[in-house]
């Protein structure tokens, strides 16, 4: 469902992706590590289509559509979700009306049938209780006021009614405290079907014992350096990123960026 | 850094540059006055309308005063000087020569304009519980729910008919708020006023249903000068909502009105206005000048809230204002400010406590796109007497695009140590980041942006009537919409 191929990205006119590939299958999961600056969240961004974030070369194909041209409301109503490494506050905006347009969107291009508000309103507080969010949650302004893990947590009880075909999760284990994390982790484990394509971004083996991945990925200036098996987040845990980018830390550094 | 902001911009300017729905105009003949203004002109309006000897004289005692002053400059707009010659001080559709008895016999193609609106006047397709009057270029065309009103003693008409019906409430009231050389444009109005309406609640009666002036300007160089008093006796509550529209024009066109609100001790008076004259074109082509005189005055225990939703006209300057004469008088602003293309607004309010344990608050919401210039100016001002004198101001600024301006000027006066007066502004941004989640969750751009900017308003719009918060949130989307698919 998801195909990269050479994918040459680059970051308000900055090259940070650079000959990326990688497949997701219907069904899967994939983790994708990596050092700080290496490029993860500019994957998930490029593929989300997120304003100056430019593919310069190869392609980003969708369920066969290439993703270059295509705004990022379309690619929503195609199916693909970005749980953001740091949600955004929207004032004013209630979480339910939030997800009443975002679901109005999503559904009727999806050819869901649409929910009335007493569905709606019930699904979306089965989803709150699922990641143990409070239903009080859904009266408040988008993310106003709420915690960091409250806001982590929000992301995927928005993914849970949006019932997405690809789901990219950046970090979003960072800043859960240890119950939150399972929490969160369920609530990903039962949205895995045979259907979906799961890419997650973490910096911690302790999610993957959890959500456990088909694959482990390391990405590293911009390239996906190395791919295996869920054991290879095992060794990089006790190895770290040196081994395999030879002693350089793998972030876009200096050299890199003056092309 | 620079490809960012030209992003931003290009994706806001889309999104901003709609059109003006209620921009048509309505076929009618009319009876218009040639244009220009002598005491002449002041005289055939007041015979035109029947009016007895004291309200000619009071006209000619403001159009003389008025003669004397000068048009103010301090206000953050900037515009051509207005030539008060080249306008026409009253227009009435021919129809109306012999005011119509109901509305049966209204001419259909006014209520035609009506419906086109939104505003049926037909009371049967009402919105249940809102009693309408509308003011069509200078006469008012009709008030409905008029017999229910009665019942409960209430009276809701046109000034003309009441002028006319009960001249010893107008007579008594009429510049007893805004005096007649209170400042230019209300001198002018009060010189050349030709219609708004009339309200009377009396003692201890709270009004059965909501009431609703909507006033449009249709003939090309008229000014509407409408005024619009409304008095709430002892104890008693009344909830007004005005609403303003105009055709689309490519001259500029004046609105100068005047409010005056009394309420008596114990009284509470809500004003509500939704307001979207014609702005202009993109390039500032057109476009109502609207230079409006708003004040209450607020006696014992009494209340006074304006609400107001303001996307239209090219110059907005308006400062509705109170003024707590009372002991524990309480006296509310809320303000939610849309001004794009090339508009400029210079808006807010004045406190003026005189009373003890009077208090005050004002929420002002200014949102700016486009060029256009967005001004807050609001005056807290604490008489001597005014012991326990307390104001709340919150003032934040919304800018959508960056050749856009926002500005607060707010002005305290405290001459009572015991006075507390708090003051919050912000300014903020829609930002990139907001818009990408929407988008990134299906949303498309213009109702993500209509959403934010509803969000940014929602303290204000709560404090509409139900079936107007409505509206005013559809006219926001209206407003915001992208002309481009
Ligand atoms: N707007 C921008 N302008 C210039 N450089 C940028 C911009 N946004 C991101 N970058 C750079 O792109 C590189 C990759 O950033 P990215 O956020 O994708 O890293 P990451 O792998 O997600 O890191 P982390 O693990 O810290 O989240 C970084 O060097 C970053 O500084
Ligand atoms: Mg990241």
């Amino acid at each position: 469902m998801l195909e990269i191929r050479d994918l040459h990205a680059s970051v308000a006119g900055q090259p940070i992706l650079k000959g990326l590939n990688l497949t997701v299958k219907p069904g899967e999961v994939h983790a994708i590590m990596g050092p700080n600056g290496s490029g993860k969240s500019t994957l998930a961004n490029v593929l989300a289509g997120r304003d100056n974030y430019e593919i310069t070369g190869g392609e980003a194909l969708f369920d066969g559509k290439s993703l270059a041209d295509m705004e990022p409301e379309d690619r929503a109503r195609l199916g693909l979700f970005l749980a953001f490494q740091y949600p955004v506050e929207i004032p004013g905006v209630s979480n339910m009306e939030f997800l009443k347009a975002a679901l109005e969107a999503t559904r009727a291009a999806q050819g869901k049938e649409e929910w009335d508000s007493v569905t709606l309103l019930r699904k979306a507080r089965e989803a709150c209780k699922q990641v143990d969010l409070d239903a009080q949650f859904l009266k408040r302004g988008v993310n106003e006021g709420f915690s960091g893990g409250e806001k982590k947590r929000n992301e995927i009880m928005q993914m849970m009614l949006m019932e997405p075909k690809l789901a990219l999760l950046d970090e979003t284990d960072s800043g859960l405290d240890i119950d939150a994390l399972q929490t969160v982790a369920k609530g990903v484990n039962s949205l895995r079907s045979p259907e979906r394509g799961i890419v997650l971004v973490t910096h911690y083996q302790r999610l993957l014992d959890y959500i456990v991945p088909d694959y482990v990925h390391v990405l590293s200036g911009g390239k996906i350096i190395k791919s295996g098996g869920k054991e290879l987040a095992l060794e990089l845990e006790q190895h770290g990123y040196g081994w395999l980018t030879g002693g350089q830390n793998g972030g876009n550094d200096k050299e890199d960026q003056t092309a | 850094m620079s490809s960012q902001a030209e992003l931003d911009n290009s994706e806001l300017d889309r999104v901003i540059r709609s059109e003006y729905e209620a921009g048509f105009t309505t076929l009618v003949e009319s009876d218009t006055l040639p244009p220009g203004l002598n005491e002449d002109v002041i005289r055939v309006i007041s015979a035109k309308k029947d009016e007895p000897e004291w309200l000619l004289e009071w006209r000619l005692e403001a159009y003389r005063h008025w003669q004397t002053m000068q048009e103010p400059d301090w206000a953050h707009v900037s515009y051509p000087p207005v030539d008060l010659n080249a306008i026409s001080y009253y227009s009435a559709p021919k129809s109306m020569e012999d005011r119509p008895q109901s509305l049966d016999e209204v001419d259909p193609e006014l209520l035609d304009t009506y419906k086109k609106l939104g505003i049926p006047l037909h009371e049967q397709e009402m919105l249940a519980g809102v009693a309408v009057d509308a003011v069509f270029d200078s006469v008012s065309v009709g008030t409905t729910f008029k017999a229910k009103l009665a019942e409960a003693g209430v009276i809701f008409c046109s000034i003309s008919e009441a002028v006319q019906e009960h001249p010893e409430l107008v007579r008594k009231y009429l510049g007893s708020v805004v005096p007649k050389g209170d400042n230019y444009f209300a001198g002018l109005n009060s010189a050349v006023f030709t219609d708004g309406s009339f309200v009377y609640i009396p003692k201890g009666v709270r009004c059965p249903m909501e009431l609703s002036t909507y006033f449009r300007i249709n003939e090309a160089n008229t000014g509407q000068f409408e005024r619009t008093l409304i008095v709430a006796d002892e104890g008693s509550y009344v909830s007004y909502l005005e609403g303003c529209t105009a055709p689309q024009r490519d001259e500029n066109q004046l609105h100068a009105a005047v409010v005056e609100l009394v309420a008596l001790p114990g009284a509470e008076i809500k004003y509500s206005t939704v307001q979207n004259w014609y702005p202009g074109d993109k390039d500032g082509k057109g476009g109502i000048y609207n230079f409006v005189t708003k004040r209450g005055v607020a006696h014992d225990h009494a209340k006074i809230s304006w609400t107001q939703v303001e996307t239209g006209s090219a110059i907005t300057w308006k400062y509705p204002s109170v003024v707590l004469r009372g002991d524990h008088s309480v006296g509310e602003f809320y303000s939610v400010a849309l001004t794009r293309h090339a508009q400029q607004a210079d808006t807010g309010t004045k406190m003026i406590h005189l009373g003890r344990n009077t208090k005050s608050t004002i929420v002002s919401k200014g949102i700016s796109a486009g060029k256009s210039s967005n001004a807050y100016r609001g005056l807290v001002r604490m008489g001597p007497r005014a012991e326990n004198a307390r104001n709340f101001t919150q003032c934040d600024s919304l800018l959508l695009g960056d050749r856009c301006g926002a500005h607060t000027f707010p002005y305290i006066e405290s001459k009572h140590p015991s006075a507390t007066i708090e003051h919050e502004a912000t300014t903020s941004r829609v930002s990139d980041d907001q818009l990408f989640l929407c988008r990134q969750r299906g949303i498309e751009p213009e109702k993500a942006i209509s959403m934010i900017v509803n969000g940014f308003c929602k303290e204000v719009f709560k404090e509409l009537p139900m079936e107007f918060a409505v509206e005013a949130g559809k006219l926001l989307e209206v407003s915001l919409e992208g002309a481009v698919g």
